[in-house]
């Protein structure tokens, strides 16, 4: 096969790739769209193995089926709840490749003699897209153990954390000019060396950063995913790499930017510590917002008649929701009250779940139809027209102290404001806070009514009373 | 403890101070009931349904007054027309007595209570705080009057209160003037409003404006510098001659527009002050109704006779007192309710009995006489709901202030300025084929960024899988090594052709399973 054929393959393939993210626009394109992907994955592979490998076909398609088939249980077996750690597995996984490829090719010294500039280049580019790929493993591999919560989701802040950072980047540096220098014959030591700084620098990452935050770890480790293939497109000279690991790179940095928007946290911030502890959350994170004495507490059989009489319900829900798996009762309520003739809609807010759109796809499990599922930024407005909002498992997503109190530590965050509304029912298990440790002043408000209790056993009470 | 429910013996009292509904709850607060035969009948529960609930029913009044701890009542007590007892007179030591007293009123029935050595709770004087809300009996009954009034106020109204085009012709919409927007005013303002009518509503206290807005009513503005009625305990207060001018004036023009007029204005411990004067009843169309829920204390209008309808004018005068009590079930419900609240606080340990905690502030305003000491009046309660909204104000402004600095022109010009500069230092060196490839990437991130920022919000996370899977493309740099000579880069080819195939095949897998769950 010529080379003609093999670029023009890797030219549909990209465009392959473009239209599938395109495809994501919509949800009627979407599966589309995917099918795109794999056309174009499938493309490429092809041309490659049939065009570029001359040998060891055997370790080839063996290594193929293992991990086709490994992927093919991981992918069905996975739970809704489960994404996040899903996708940091498969984010260490394309670190871990890219760590992988980048030593094979410095290893591999049959490649055509180079001129002095074009081998300082090349040796710069397995040297990041290494580096790159290392971190993304080890970051992963951290963000994967925090979110199944094997370790602890507390940020672990080492003192001189800042310092030890700055340490470990001048020392990469450092290394790579020495790399570069003695490259491509010698230098296998100091990329040893810069691949544990690398994996260390991405463990020390990702410890420092909270749960609450975990959303914008998890697409941050979706860029870097990106960018070591992009290194590595660059060290290969192969376009295809490049233009996937551009596209895969913008997509989780905007994905990062997004979900720290929703946060109002700047990326930087994030990156550098610990949200929700004391030491950098400030003032106002102490002390409850309101009376004890102002909770008004609800029973399932009055918040069933509330449903049952209200005209608009808006229902809100967080991640509490998905751990207590009551979402498949809420759906079950919110079809009852369709069928009354309620208008019943869900307003999500961009951080609701543990990743970008999670709880989207937590509802579409659950079968709710997705034109009646609405983003924050579209409802936030109806919320005067609405006669009952139901707050499930959520907590700093719908505090109104990101508004009214300067000096929280979620001031300036954007929030659902249910409290606009004529009535609030929070279900909760008690008076906790949240991820971001601030207490709530919607529990005290006029309108709002706390129904205490379990989330699922709430929501299955409600539903019995309904169907009664 | 046991708790007696008398049957009530003033003429026209329609309540009950006990549902079934409330007993039940009651009963879980570990107290046993009883209720005297007939007590409910009035306002629609018999006998039988108190019974099905568990409560004792009895048939003599003496045996309740005598014989239960708490003693649960809607009016004060007083000699019974028949039995020809008084009730205060059969309790003792250690009972309790829970009504409405109006203490300022009923000097004498508060002597007599403490003389008999007896505890007794006014429901009338229970603290208007927010967390008292639940056992105020006189907003629950203000509400069920101001309904009322809007109901007896259409009864003897000619008219429609909503406006027609019927094929006959064209029916004007009723006005109604609504005075004083407490919770009456406002529960008038509601029903007249959902009945089709034309709702303007005044009240002394400008913070009400926006309450009475929300409720879709006119709110009717002096043209008068600030005066702020509010007193305290959410009433108003009076108010100096010349607001008064201003205010007679307005109503006087809206006597001589409006159909219906509710006045609801009542200061505590004062006569009603006169807000509708004969002039302006002289000046109002025949056929219109005035309701007067000040009757009992004098009334808004001097024409009004409590307890009666009367005609004057042409126009119809209601002084009905009693509006809760023609409401019988609801207001029955409604005030067991607040009972059954205070009874709540009052036993916190859910054992059945009561402990009068004079350091709680709820309990210390309710309780007029405390074994037999007379402990009304109490302290004025201390209320700040009007600052803490201005910090929440001010707080809203403090976020709002900070306004982004119009950028500086160069400010965007320098990065755009360094990247030129720095590409073309990069170009003078770099080989072509490394420029190539910087193109290549470089244009890749400005499309990924147009195409990324066009995907649903609610696709995010199948967005994430689906990027996995494609970033798994580097595998073509694991097939291109794959076929060396040297066994260690092998190795590490086919492990990373391994690991990638776990995840273009997740990846898309797992993405198409999410994506078969979106659904309309």
């Amino acid at each position: 096969m010529n080379t003609g054929i093999i670029t023009a393959s890797y030219i549909g393939a990209s465009a392959l790739f473009i239209m599938a993210l395109g495809g994501l626009a919509h949800q009627e394109s979407a599966r589309r769209g995917n099918f795109y992907g794999m056309l174009g994955m499938g493309l490429a592979l092809v041309v490659t193995i049939v065009g570029l490998v001359t040998q060891n076909h055997f370790v080839l398609i063996v290594g193929i089926l293992a991990g086709g088939a490994i992927g093919w249980y991981l992918a069905k077996k996975v739970e809704m709840t489960q994404m996040p750690e899903l996708v940091a597995v498969l984010h260490s996984l394309v670190g871990l490749a890219a760590v992988f490829v980048g030593w094979a090719n410095a290893l591999d010294h049959n490649a055509v003699s180079q001129t002095p500039v074009e081998q300082a280049i090349h040796a710069t580019e397995t040297y990041l897209g290494i580096l790159i790929g290392a971190l993304t493993f080890s970051g992963s591999i951290c963000a994967y153990l925090k979110l199944a919560a094997k370790i602890s989701g507390k940020p672990l802040q080492l003192p001189g954390r800042h310092i030890f950072n700055l340490v470990l980047l001048l020392a990469a540096i450092g290394f790579c000019v020495e790399y570069v220098a003695s490259a491509p014959e010698g230098g296998i030591g100091w990329l040893v060396a810069m691949t544990i700084i690398a994996l260390v620098f991405g463990v020390h990452m990702v410890v420092a950063i909270g749960g609450a935050d975990m959303p914008v770890v998890v697409s941050m480790l979706n860029s870097y995913s990106g960018w070591a293939a992009a290194a590595m497109g660059f060290m290969l000279g192969n376009d295809l790499l490049i233009v996937v690991g551009a596209l895969v790179g913008s997509s989780g940095a905007i994905l990062s930017y997004i979900m720290c928007k929703a946060m109002n946290r700047k990326f930087v911030n994030v990156i550098l510590g610990g949200f929700g502890n004391k030491s950098s959350g400030g003032a106002g994170a102490a002390g409850p917002a309101g009376s004890e004495e102002d909770i008004k507490p609800i029973q399932a059989d009055e918040v069933a008649d509330m449903l049952a009489s209200a005209k608009e319900v808006m229902i809100l829900p967080g991640y509490g929701m998905a751990v207590a798996q009551a979402q498949h009762t809420v759906y079950e309520i919110s079809k009852k009250l369709k069928d009354k003739g309620v208008n019943v809609r869900f307003g999500i807010h961009p951080v609701a779940g543990r990743m970008p759109g999670h709880m989207n796809v937590l509802l579409a499990e659950a079968k709710v139809p997705y034109d009646i599922v609405f983003e924050m930024d579209e409802i936030n407005e109806e919320f005067p027209n609405v006669d009952v909002s139901i707050v499930i498992g959520a907590n700093d997503i719908v505090n109104p102290a990101a508004q009214e109190v300067p000096d929280s530590p979620i001031a300036g965050m954007p929030v659902l404001e249910p409290w606009n509304g004529k009535t609030t029912i929070v279900l909760k298990r008690g008076m906790s806070t949240g991820y971001a440790g601030v207490d709530n002043p919607l529990f005290y408000k006029e309108n709002t009514r706390m129904l205490f209790g379990d989330a699922k056993d709430s929501v299955d009470a409600v539903l019995k009373y309904l169907s009664e | 403890m046991r708790i007696g429910v008398p049957k009530e013996i003033e003429e026209g009292e329609k309540r009950v101070a006990l549902t079934p509904e409330v007993a039940t709850q009651l009963q879980k607060l570990g107290f046993t009931l009883a209720i005297e035969s007939g007590a409910g009948a009035a306002a629609n529960f018999d006998d039988e349904q108190y019974k099905t609930v568990g409560v004792e029913i009895v048939e003599d009044p003496r045996d309740l007054w005598k014989h239960s701890d708490i003693i649960m009542k809607v009016r004060p007590p007083k000699e019974h027309p028949e039995l020809g007892f008084y009730g205060v007179e059969l309790l003792g030591k250690g009972q309790t007595l829970i009504s409405f007293l109006y203490p300022a009123m009923n000097q004498e029935t508060l002597q007599a209570l403490s003389e008999r050595g007896v505890t007794a709770l006014a429901m009338d004087s229970v603290p208007r705080i927010s967390r008292a809300q639940k056992m105020d009996a006189l907003s629950s009954m203000a509400n069920i009057a101001g309904y009322r009034a809007v109901v007896e106020a259409a009864q003897h109204f000619g008219r429609f209160f909503t406006g027609q085009i019927t094929a006959a012709g064209r029916i004007p919409p009723a006005k109604v003037l609504v005075i004083g927007a407490g919770v009456a005013g406002l529960a008038a303002i509601g029903a007249a409003k959902s009945m089709g009518a034309i709702v303007r509503a005044f009240d002394t206290r400008p913070e009400v404006k926006e309450q009475v807005e929300s409720m879709d009513a006119e709110f009717l503005m002096l043209d008068f510098p600030d005066e702020d009625g509010a007193g305290s305990g959410g009433y108003a207060k009076t108010m100096s001659p010349e607001f008064i001018k201003a205010e007679m004036d307005l109503f006087a023009s809206q006597a001589a527009e409006v159909d219906i007029i509710i006045t609801t204005a009542l200061i505590p411990g004062k006569p009603a002050p006169e807000l509708i004067t004969e002039r302006m009843v002289a000046n109002m169309k025949p056929g219109s109704v005035i309701v007067d829920l000040a009757a009992e204390a004098g009334g808004n209008c001097k024409l009004t006779e409590a307890n009666k309808v009367v005609v004057k004018h042409g126009v119809t005068l209601i002084g009905y007192t009693n509006l809760p009590s023609r409401l019988a079930a609801q207001s029955s419900q409604l005030y067991a309710t607040n009972l059954r609240h205070l009874l709540t606080d009052l036993c916190p340990e859910k054992d059945g009995n009561i402990v009068v905690d004079m350091e709680d502030e709820v309990i210390r305003g309710a309780t007029v006489v405390k074994e037999g000491n007379i402990t009304w009046p109490p302290p004025a309660p201390r209320i700040s709901l009007a600052p803490k909204e201005d910090i929440g104000i001010k707080a809203k402004a403090q976020l709002e202030k900070p306004e982004a600095k119009p950028a500086h022109p160069l400010a965007f010009i320098i990065p755009l300025a360094l990247a030129g500069l720095a590409l073309f230092g990069l170009g003078s060196v770099a080989p072509p084929e490394f420029i190539g490839h910087l193109t290549v990437f470089v244009l890749s991130c400005f499309i990924g960024y147009m195409v990324i920022w066009g995907v649903s919000h609610s696709l995010h996370t199948p967005l994430m899988s689906v990027t996995n899977a494609i970033s798994s493309i580097i595998v073509i740099g694991a097939l291109i090594q794959i076929s060396s000579d040297s066994p260690l880069v092998v190795i590490l080819a086919t492990l990373a052709v391994f690991i990638t195939s776990i995840n273009i095949v997740g990846g898309f897998a797992v993405t198409q399973r999410m994506l078969r769950m979106f659904r309309k």
